[in-house]
């Protein structure tokens, strides 16, 4: 029923610009799976190029096993999801949902039973006859989802669905995708631009940008070990320092930043002289004396009361200031107040020195 | 009184009682805080607004045709006869469409001439829009920007050049020994002369091009807000090409095809130089034989009858049509 995608070395160009740039991965079957990166950054490419929308420049897509090169989208074992949903305004529920039955010559009876099938999961039960207008957003949603699954696709492509809803309902459909998910078993390759989105439902996430893909991994490993400095900025909060490295002692580096030298874990071994940046996450930093090589001076900008917790901005080296976020726990009165100095400190094993290269945008 | 100057009447009067039901009306129910029509515009703009409006309407468009109506009910007379005792109102000309005033047959050129115009009309707009669907749907969907500048410009351009000179030239392509008679006898494929005139080929070709725009535009502006989403979908759930235009572009774009059709059935059907230069010797085109009513015998009364005629027999079968494919008219205006 469900099968794996492989992408083996796509290269997606259009004219002068490459859109994907030699993208490699391995998609189980019945596997979640997510692209995450800015917009721009090659993934609904990547998507379109699986559903046959697109052909790659190079390289090949293999759906089961099975190199699709040649086969169009409508003999693809896939279906999409359209980020507008692009349902049939002009047919009704029942007629959108059946719609891909029908083209294969279903009978009407059969595909009336399959569309109160698909209602019945998607919880719209009895409401075939209505017109796509009159509708919710939800509503619509569900529709979309149950119209790409009438067609039993072993791959089901999802291009940022959620992005039209609110927020309430964007966080209801996550949990409702993924349980449907787990209901029909098939593979999911979701496109997003929401790292929330991402981590939440996703088995794994290839994280993108500038059409490469900078990591593949479940949420957690992105978050704690980033492989790109990228990922580490695209990824949750961050707080970088970039210098130069000045010393490599065993699984440590020490880096030469705008606020001295400063410690952190140096999983990919830089050598002295490299340049790199140091990431410090605002929950791993606290405010209070440290250890030598892990702590630094800085003026307090402004303080953000969120409830359970704080986040300090602190001046920083360059443009962007430093956050440290201060949990309720820690006594609110522990928090300086604006204008005055104090001392930023973390475990040097919270600090993570990776080279240097385009962090993401603010 | 004579009917002719009660016409004139008419329309002032219709404007008399819709302005006395307003009046009415703002006594009953008018709402202090809205403004009325002079307090929004000031007395002196208001003033010209309704001049010129009621010009257009009333000079422009009801007289006119209020004048041809009470015309055609009126009999054939010498000019030194009308408005005497003779000239009384009559079905007369509108009867003299079914049969002969002289004589007892049924009047068969005439209705003939009427249904053969309706007739070809109704080719032409098949030809038009054969021609301009897939066109549009190029321009609207798939063509680049600088692709699509280049074919309207090449769709437009030819319109400048003047209508006598495309008629004529069209004539000369196609006359026994014109262009393509004489290419197809060199070339060995005919031995003489196909008469493409006499066989129509010219009329329908001339009216066909003559109406082009008037089709290609309303069908590229319904197929161009068609989000390509629709198409896409549509194509990967499996649908093939035709089945993707059939259910999704072509419900999408019906009121543009029903705007296109009506513009060019209603113009073809009303046309009278393309008929006429390029119609085959024993072609009557309808809106000759009223041209002929007007110019040659000068009897207006019968002419505008026919006219008359012809645009009810165009607005029914345009509404039939409308029906029959459930477009409501307020769509074809879209």
């Amino acid at each position: 029923m469900s099968a794996g995608v492989e992408l083996d070395h796509i290269t997606v160009r259009f004219g002068d610009f490459t859109a994907v740039r030699d993208a490699t991965l391995d998609i189980k079957g019945g596997e979640f799976f997510s692209f995450l990166g800015p917009s721009g950054c090659g993934k609904t490419t990547i998507l379109r190029t699986v559903s046959g929308f697109l052909e790659p420049s190079e390289g090949a897509v293999r759906i089961g096993g099975q190199d699709m090169a040649g086969i169009g989208p409508n003999k693809r074992p896939t279906a999409l999801i359209f980020q507008n949903l692009a349902l049939f305004p002009l047919m009704s529920v029942a007629e959108n949902i059946t719609y891909g039955l029908k083209v294969r010559g279903v009978s009407k009876a059969a595909r009336q039973k399959k569309a109160d099938d698909l209602l019945e999961m998607v919880a719209l039960k009895g409401q075939g006859n209505k017109q796509i207008s009159e509708l919710s957003g939800g509503q619509k949603q569900r529709v979309a989802i149950a119209r790409a699954l009438a067609v039993q696709p072993q791959v089901l492509l999802l291009d940022e669905p959620l992005s039209a809803l609110d927020l309430k309902l964007r966080q209801h459909m996550r949990n409702e995708l993924r349980q449907i998910q787990h209901m029909v078993g098939i593979t999911f390759i979701y496109i997003t631009h929401d790292q929330g989105e991402a981590l939440t439902m996703s088995d794994r996430v290839a994280v993108m940008t500038d059409g490469v893909i900078h990591q593949v991994a479940d949420g957690r490993t992105l978050y704690d070990e980033p492989a790109t400095s990228f990922v580490a900025s695209f990824v949750g909060e961050n707080n970088p320092f970039p210098g130069t490295v000045t010393k490599a002692e065993g699984e440590f580096a020490v880096v030469e930043t705008g606020f001295g030298p400063l410690r952190g874990r140096n999983p990919q071994g830089l050598k002295p002289g490299a340049r790199a940046v140091l990431f410090v996450r605002p929950e791993s930093a606290r405010l209070g004396p440290g250890e030598n090589g892990a702590a630094f001076q800085s003026t307090v900008r402004s303080v953000a009361f969120e409830g359970n917790m704080s986040h300090v901005f602190l001046e920083g080296a360059g443009k962007k200031e430093v956050i440290v976020t201060v949990s309720r726990n820690t006594s609110a009165h522990a928090i300086p107040g604006e204008g005055t100095r104090a001392t930023v400190s973390y475990h040097p094993r919270y600090g993570l020195v990776l080279p240097e290269e385009k962090l993401a945008r603010e | 009184m004579s009917s002719r100057e009660v016409t004139i009447l008419v329309p002032f009067m219709v404007i008399a009682v819709c302005w006395a039901m307003a009046r009415w009306e703002t006594r009953r129910f008018h709402d202090a805080s809205e403004k009325s029509f002079f307090e929004r515009n000031g007395r002196a703009l208001g003033l010209t607004f309704i001049a010129l409006v009621g010009f257009w309407v009333v000079v422009l468009v009801a007289l006119p045709y209020l004048y041809m109506v009470v015309e055609s009910f009126h009999p054939t007379l010498r000019p030194t006869d009308r408005g005497g005792s003779n000239d009384t109102l009559t079905f007369a000309q509108y009867k003299s469409f079914a049969k002969e005033p002289t004589g007892n047959g049924y009047n068969t050129t005439h209705m003939t001439a009427l249904a053969f115009s309706l007739l070809a009309s109704v080719t032409v707009t098949v030809i038009n829009l054969c021609i301009c669907y897939p066109l549009a749907y190029y321009m609207a969907q798939v063509g680049t920007p600088a692709r699509i500048r280049l074919i309207t410009l090449g769709l437009v351009a030819p319109y400048w050049v003047n209508e006598i000179l495309r008629m004529f030239s069209l004539r000369l392509l196609l006359a026994t020994g014109g262009l393509i008679n004489s290419l197809l006898i060199a070339a060995g494929i005919i031995e003489s002369p196909i008469d493409f005139i006499g066989m129509n080929v010219g009329l329908y070709v001339g009216l066909s091009y003559a109406y082009l725009l008037v089709m290609i535009f309303p069908l590229y502006n319904a197929l161009e807000s068609l989000d390509k989403n629709q198409i896409e979908a549509a194509r990967d759930l499996g649908a093939p090409w035709w089945r993707i235009h059939k259910d999704v572009v072509i419900p999408y774009a019906k009121p543009g095809f029903a705007s296109g059709c009506t513009m060019v059935f209603m113009f073809s059907a009303g046309a009278l130089a393309a008929p006429q230069f390029l119609g085959g010797p024993h072609t009557l085109w309808f809106t000759s034989v009223i041209y002929n009513f007007f110019f040659q015998a000068f009897n207006w009364p019968r002419g505008s009858a026919y006219a008359f005629i012809l645009l009810a027999v165009c607005i029914a079968l345009v509404m039939l049509m409308l029906r029959l494919f459930k477009v409501s008219l307020g769509e074809t205006t879209k």
